[in-house]
């Protein structure tokens, strides 16, 4: 029996090499993904992102654990930074995931970025489209710690939380384009430490504007995921977006954005490799190098014409 | 793209001296490997169901209170239940020459005690994985 074949009967240790070959980009793995992609689509894609410690761990054990107590399959990706100096990662938002059920009714799979500088590793799309076909019903993804620009998880996930804290600064900090504008429900966890009041109101006064833009209320709760408070509200608000993206045609409007966005991806991989394979054999890359660095060419120039060798096509200006 | 080295690091039973796995999992990061940490007072269960769920090549474990015939041999046990037995497992602690030879012969691939250097550590890993065979067929 292949691991395939393992994978599609319901093996949990046959998806968690299935999923090993995605990250490693083992030979095949493309194929792989090909037999995979046709059963996925039904999962819902709840990502969580914020700066390093917020409680994004400990939410995703509350959020599961409520899940799992309306009787579903969670799988679960969390996401933790690869060193740039020694390629090497520690990995340790399981030490917030303890005790979570061992019968199979939830996944963790700890990831590191591997280069990927977006808050997700390159992969992490092709893990959730596995865990997806696998037959989970819900899969929380959670970023590293991030700062304002690390904005993958849009293109991931159909609900995003953004995590903060009290400590997360004033209502300038929540005018800033990048991260504050990804979320569609915010947190702000850790509630119980002084000042959680005063970014709870900047934040909404903030929000009004927008607010009156678009038909979803961007709401804020308060929570603290440690002491299990307000998790329920935060779920009932879940549930709400949810609703709303599928009435509104959010839902379907986002997943093909989604899905144009991954087919690009998968053509500028290949065409990436194309080119990385055909310069050797069209040109002596050492020459034109040469030719540049002593001014009598210049890269542009040299760029477009041997992109028109590799593909034959003259490049739009 | 190379396949990476990954491990779990644990701490079972209820001894809560976790500074040894933390050197252990600062080394192996320092490596290049992808090290999973569970943090303390893990059940043996709660170990090899992380351990098959993260895929890992190796579990390390640290244990200091005297549990280690006990601990060493369920965790074991329950690796081969789950048909994981192909993934190492290593270990260190204060534990007598004479549990290290009888523990190394049921199964346990290597055990590291006081003065063990993070080098070695290191190299036994690459070695110790290295090694391994998968007899697999993926599609």
């Amino acid at each position: 029996m292949t691991v395939l074949e393992k994978f599609l009967s319901g093996d949990q240790a046959a998806l968690a090499r299935i999923i090993t070959f995605i990250e490693d980009r083992q030979e095949k793995y493309r194929e792989v993904l090909a037999r995979l992609y046709p059963q996925s689509g039904r999962a819902v894609k709840i990502g969580f992102t914020g700066p390093p410690g917020a409680g994004k761990s400990s939410l995703v054990n509350s959020i599961a654990r409520l899940l799992l107590a309306r009787g579903h399959r969670i799988g679960i990706i969390a996401v933790d930074p690869t060193s740039p100096f020694t390629g090497g990662a520690l990995l340790g938002d399981r030490i917030r995931m303890v005790d979570m059920p061992t019968d199979g009714s939830v996944y963790i799979r700890s990831m590191a970025t591997r280069g990927s500088s977006g808050g997700l590793a390159a992969a992490t799309g092709n893990v959730a489209t596995a865990l997806d076909a696998f037959g989970f019903d819900f899969i929380l993804i959670e970023t590293v710690g991030v700062g304002q620009v690390e904005l993958d998880i849009v293109d991931t996930c159909d609900t995003v939380i953004v995590v903060l804290v009290p400590e997360s600064g004033d209502a300038i900090q929540a005018l800033k384009a990048g991260l504050m504008e990804i979320a569609d429900i915010f947190a702000i966890n850790k509630a119980d430490r002084p000042g959680s009041e005063n970014i709870v109101a900047e934040l909404n006064m903030v929000l009004e504007l927008k607010r009156n833009k678009i038909e979803w209320d961007l709401p804020v709760i308060a929570t603290e995921a440690i002491n299990n408070k307000n998790i329920d509200r935060l779920l009932e608000k879940i549930d709400a977006h949810l609703g709303y993206i599928k009435t509104s045609g959010l839902f379907e409007k986002h997943r093909r954005e989604q899905i144009k966005n991954k087919l690009f991806g998968v053509m500028q991989f290949h065409f990436n490799n194309l080119i990385r394979q055909e310069i050797g054999r069209i040109t002596d890359l050492d020459k034109v190098i040469s030719d540049i660095y002593e001014g009598k060419s210049d890269p542009f120039t040299v760029g477009e014409s041997l992109l028109k060798k590799i593909s034959g096509i003259q490049p739009l200006h | 793209m190379s396949e990476k080295i990954r491990v779990l690091l644990a701490k079972p039973g209820l001894d809560g001296h976790d500074r040894g796995i933390k050197v252990i999992a600062a080394a192996f990061r320092d490596a290049g490997f992808e090290v999973i940490y569970t943090g303390l007072r893990q059940t043996p269960e709660n170990i090899v169901n992380a351990a098959i769920q993260e895929d890992v090549d190796a579990v390390g474990v640290s244990i200091l209170s005297g549990a280690h015939m006990t601990l060493f041999p369920a965790i074991l046990n329950l690796l081969k239940e789950k048909k994981a037995d192909q993934i190492i497992l290593f270990g260190g602690g204060i534990i007598p020459d004479e549990d290290v030879a009888a523990l190394e012969k049921s199964g346990v691939d290597k055990l590291f005690t006081p003065g063990a250097t993070t080098e070695e550590t290191v190299k036994y890993l690459r070695e110790a994985v290295a090694k391994r065979k998968r007899d697999e067929k993926i599609i």
